[in-house]
């Protein structure tokens, strides 16, 4: 097996929906073993993004190329059941393609949810649902696991513990780790190589570089250093692309 | 000799039933109702056109069902505002155009009221063949792709993620549907098929813990309205096919009763 062959090569994807580009230009590779972190602000083409990396999307142009029996484990951004349905956490996770009862109860155990494997899917909070998700991407036996905003809904003690997994999972299984986020500093220490969004790639690299580059701090403005405690204060200001791509160029002019 | 007429319609009845269970189960998980009833509004002309060309009616309902199906199914997968309007005009649209053309067919008689209420007392040996092994191939299909049906059901783009071919379960599902509502015209009738395919799903919702139990649940409370809207209408001349949708709703309101007494046991 060639392993320092990406997993998954995109170059040059564009995207445009209704007269507006959502991607424009963007190249990635994604390689085994480490842990690329897309951020940007929200609505501004992360989880399109992801989801024309994993075909269920088709862009414009631009090439891609995933490796021949590429076993993808993905954790939706949100996925709401439908209540007519009766389903148990088990009978959920069961629905998972080859996956058998033995890996059920291994990665349940392994979340330390094995007490909601009885469960309605239907009772389960919010921070209980995001791990079931993350239990049936596991139970892909990934090459790439690819989280979509994988901390929507749980609580910050939460948010930390799963953060701190996500290295632990990308080591016992082998893979390659594609996440999205829209805060930097919780997804910082877990993370390799981050890209900043924003339509067209803005900027990336390591989270060290990208948390001081020039085009991060245009997008994030100062709001992107808060205080380590506050880091959850910004959340629901920066929310349009349109306004922050206005934002963007007007601080553009200034320079 | 009472006994064997009998035996017919009991047996149609009792099949489509059995079969209604899973297959109405996602029905209402996939919010298809409409689309159920479009394919038994539109399968009329398949009638029409039995009855012009002189083939199998029966031939001809099945075959009107899919070709509909066939050409709703791009209809499914658009935006569900435009899929709403377009399914009510062709649902409505295809049962004006039935009857009109039925009405103008001269010199053919054909009992109208049989297909919109259905005739279940007039249901032949033949019938109950074609019923026999329509039900026999969708209990196949169903336990072979169960899982695949469901996880395409519960989240099409994890299904697609995982290498389901969610495109061909979802034309499987929408032809096994077609099939069964062609069929089932004959015991409730056009106006009636939708629910004898969702009212057991939902007298079985509130009991059942997994989808496998709901989709049994629900046959076995099919299979009950069915016999006792039978009985019903023996006993007392009503006419069967509505006589079964009665019994069905009086057990969905049981359901929600039993339903009732136990959320209150609960607390």
């Amino acid at each position: 097996m060639t392993t320092d062959q990406p997993l998954i090569r995109a170059s040059h994807l564009n995207l445009t929906r209704q007269h507006k580009t959502v991607l424009s230009d963007i190249s990635l590779n994604i390689v085994r073993g480490e842990i690329v972190t897309l951020i940007g602000p929200n609505g501004c083409g992360k989880s399109t993004l992801i989801k024309v990396l994993l075909g269920l999307v088709d862009a414009d142009s631009g090439d891609i190329r995933r490796q021949r029996g590429l076993r993808i484990g993905y954790m939706p951004q949100r996925l709401s059941l439908d209540q007519r349905m009766p389903l148990t956490v088990t009978g959920f996770l069961s629905l998972t393609r080859h996956a058998t009862g033995t890996d059920i109860d291994y990665w349940l155990k392994r979340l330390n949810i094995s007490t909601l494997a009885p469960l309605s899917v239907h009772d389960l909070s919010g921070g209980e649902w995001q791990r079931v998700l993350l239990v049936r991407a596991l139970l892909m036996k990934p090459d790439i696991l690819v989280l979509d905003e994988p901390v929507q809904g749980v609580d910050v003690q939460g948010q930390m513990e799963l953060y701190q997994l996500i290295p632990q999972l990308r080591d016992e299984l082998n893979c390659a780790v594609l996440m999205v986020s829209h805060d930097l500093h919780l997804v910082m220490a877990a993370t390799d190589e981050v890209i900043c969004l924003n339509g067209h790639v803005c900027c990336s690299g390591h989270p060290d570089q990208v948390s001081v580059d020039p085009a991060y701090l245009q997008l994030f403005g100062n709001r992107a250093q808060p205080p380590l405690i506050a880091h959850y204060t910004h959340h629901h200001d920066h929310s349009h692309c349109d306004h922050d791509q206005h934002l963007h160029s007007g601080e553009q002019q200034h320079d | 000799m009472t006994d064997i007429w009998w035996i017919m319609p009991l047996l149609a009845g009792v099949l489509l039933a059995m079969i209604s269970g899973p297959l109405g189960s996602f029905v209402v998980w996939r919010r298809m109702a409409f689309f159920g009833d479009t394919l038994a509004h539109g399968a009329l002309l398949g009638i029409t056109f039995g009855v012009l060309t002189d083939i199998n009616l029966t031939l001809a309902l099945v075959v009107g069902s899919l070709v509909l199906a066939l050409l709703l199914l791009p209809l499914e997968k658009r935006s569900r505002l435009s899929s709403d309007t377009l399914l009510g005009i062709v649902s409505h649209s295809t049962l004006a155009i039935g009857l009109v053309t039925l009405s103008l067919a001269q010199g053919i008689r054909v009992d109208l009221m049989g297909y919109l209420f259905g005739d279940l007392l007039a249901v032949s040996s033949a019938d109950v063949l074609w019923i026999l092994l329509a039900v026999i191939v969708v209990a196949g299909l169903m336990i072979w792709q169960w899982r695949g049906l469901l996880a395409a059901t519960v989240s099409s783009e994890l299904a697609a993620i995982e290498g389901y071919a969610v495109g061909r379960l979802n034309l499987l599902l929408i032809l096994m549907l077609a099939v069964i509502v062609a069929l089932a015209m004959k015991v409730v009738g056009i106006l009636l098929v939708s629910a004898l395919l969702i009212i057991p799903p939902a007298a079985a919702r509130s009991l059942s813990r997994s989808p496998l139990q709901m989709a049994l649940l629900a046959s076995g409370c099919g299979i009950t309205a069915v016999l006792l809207g039978l009985w019903a209408s023996f006993h007392w001349d009503t006419p069967a096919g509505p006589s079964v949708v009665v019994a069905a709703t009086l057990l969905f309101v049981l359901s929600l009763g039993v339903q009732n007494l136990r959320t209150r046991q609960v607390a």
